[in-house]
């Protein structure tokens, strides 16, 4: 590829997504784009790109976007973060709220983060309140394979415990799908978290995990900023391992990646 | 240094597994049968046992249910890692004693993380 189309794609990518690639850059757009070529019937990237000089407010713009957003990922990704989330977080804020919680994995990519939720819920050892999970995503393709709940043996052996993959998954053979009961827990919904989004707020704990980190620094800002407003009081933002405080946060004691509003630091003392 | 016994009639993974798990700090040792592999374990109980299911002379089911009636037969975390892939033949496998269960094709990733859900890591 390149240099001029490598430099365009990653300025629409980074207007567009926020997401601002480095390294390989030109290992990873063609790893990306060439099953997207294949698939519109291209015969090259160079192709696909040119496609999209011509119209770059078009389907195919759309798609090489969100062609370079998707990552892989794991069930309980961070394990001891969902064991947190499992033993304290969700007790401590449900007794808060004992008319339900709302959950938001923003950043959903194929759904693992959230059924991961949805599993910790189900399987509390003292049953929590409603809670409504909110799922979104950029990436359409990947929403809609979240929303099917099926995955492959690969996926599944990724941070999927067997006991928790028999208790709540469906077994078809050569796939695995996610059970009826989990895959009413969750709500999907397309969305960029660029664009100045309309989420409702009142959260109770925000999932936006290896996401923001992987932006363009005023994407990254600006992201934070509204999850901090999405947030409820006495919320909590979980973010990926390693991904530091955003301003105005804290971490959270005793729950690795977990972090609450600095202005109510003596609510984490307390709890 | 952790010992794991890697019980499978197939050579080649065998060769397979024992290069993932040295790569995590794994001393392995090599059992081509359940027989063979519960002749090693009364020798000395490994830390764990990454084990097939269909074998000649004796399978890895059989194989588990006898390790467990062993002194100390308790001890090693035990990993199923078979082709069979059904639900009822996992479930079959964790009654008789399994810790975690990998379905075949596995690789470095998916062993690591169920040896680290089998408390091995």
């Amino acid at each position: 590829m390149n240099a001029p189309d490598l430099d365009f794609l990653c300025a629409l990518v980074r207007a567009r997504s926020g997401l601002m690639l480095t390294g390989e850059r030109g290992f990873f757009v063609e790893t990306r784009l060439a099953p997207l070529a294949r698939r519109e019937g291209l015969a090259s990237v160079s192709e696909v790109i040119a496609q999209v000089r011509q119209q770059p407010s078009g389907a195919l713009a759309r798609a090489v976007v969100e062609a370079m957003t998707i990552q892989e990922t794991a069930f309980f990704r961070d394990r001891q973060a969902f064991a947190a989330l499992s033993a304290t977080v969700l007790p401590a804020l449900a007794a808060d709220k004992q008319q339900g919680l709302r959950v938001w994995s923003a950043g959903c990519g194929h759904g693992q983060e959230a059924y991961s939720l949805a599993m910790v819920i189900d399987d509390a050892e003292r049953p929590l309140p409603a809670v409504e999970i909110l799922a979104s995503d950029l990436n359409s393709a990947a929403l809609e394979k979240a929303q099917s709940g099926v995955y492959t043996h690969f996926e599944v052996q990724r941070g999927l415990p067997i006991r928790r993959l028999l208790r709540h998954f469906e077994d078809l053979e050569e796939t695995w799908r996610v059970s009826p009961a989990l895959r009413q827990r969750v709500r999907w919904m397309r969305l960029n978290l660029i664009d100045p989004f309309q989420v409702e707020t009142g959260y109770d704990l925000i999932l936006c995990r290896n996401v923001v980190s992987a932006f363009a620094p005023d994407a990254r800002l600006a992201t934070l900023e509204r999850m901090e407003q999405a947030l409820a009081p006495g919320g909590r933002l979980m973010l990926g391992a390693g991904e530091p405080a955003p301003d105005g946060f804290e971490p959270v004691a005793g729950a690795p990646c977990v972090f609450a509003r600095s202005s109510e630091s003596e609510i984490v003392i307390a709890a | 240094m952790k010992t794991c016994l890697v019980v499978d009639d197939s050579r080649v993974v065998r060769k397979v597994a024992r290069r993932i798990l040295e790569n995590l700090d794994f001393e392995v040792i090599e059992a081509v049968d359940g027989a063979d592999a519960l002749i090693v374990c009364r020798g000395a109980m490994p830390d764990a046992v990454l084990l097939d299911w269909h074998m000649p002379l004796m399978d890895g089911l059989e194989f588990l249910k006898r390790l467990r009636q062993e002194p100390h037969g308790d001890q090693p975390a035990v990993v199923f890692c078979s082709a069979e892939n059904k639900a009822d033949r996992i479930r079959e496998a964790l009654d008789a004693g399994a810790d975690e269960y990998i379905m075949k094709p596995f690789d470095g990733e998916i062993v690591a993380a169920k040896f680290g859900e089998a408390g091995l890591l």
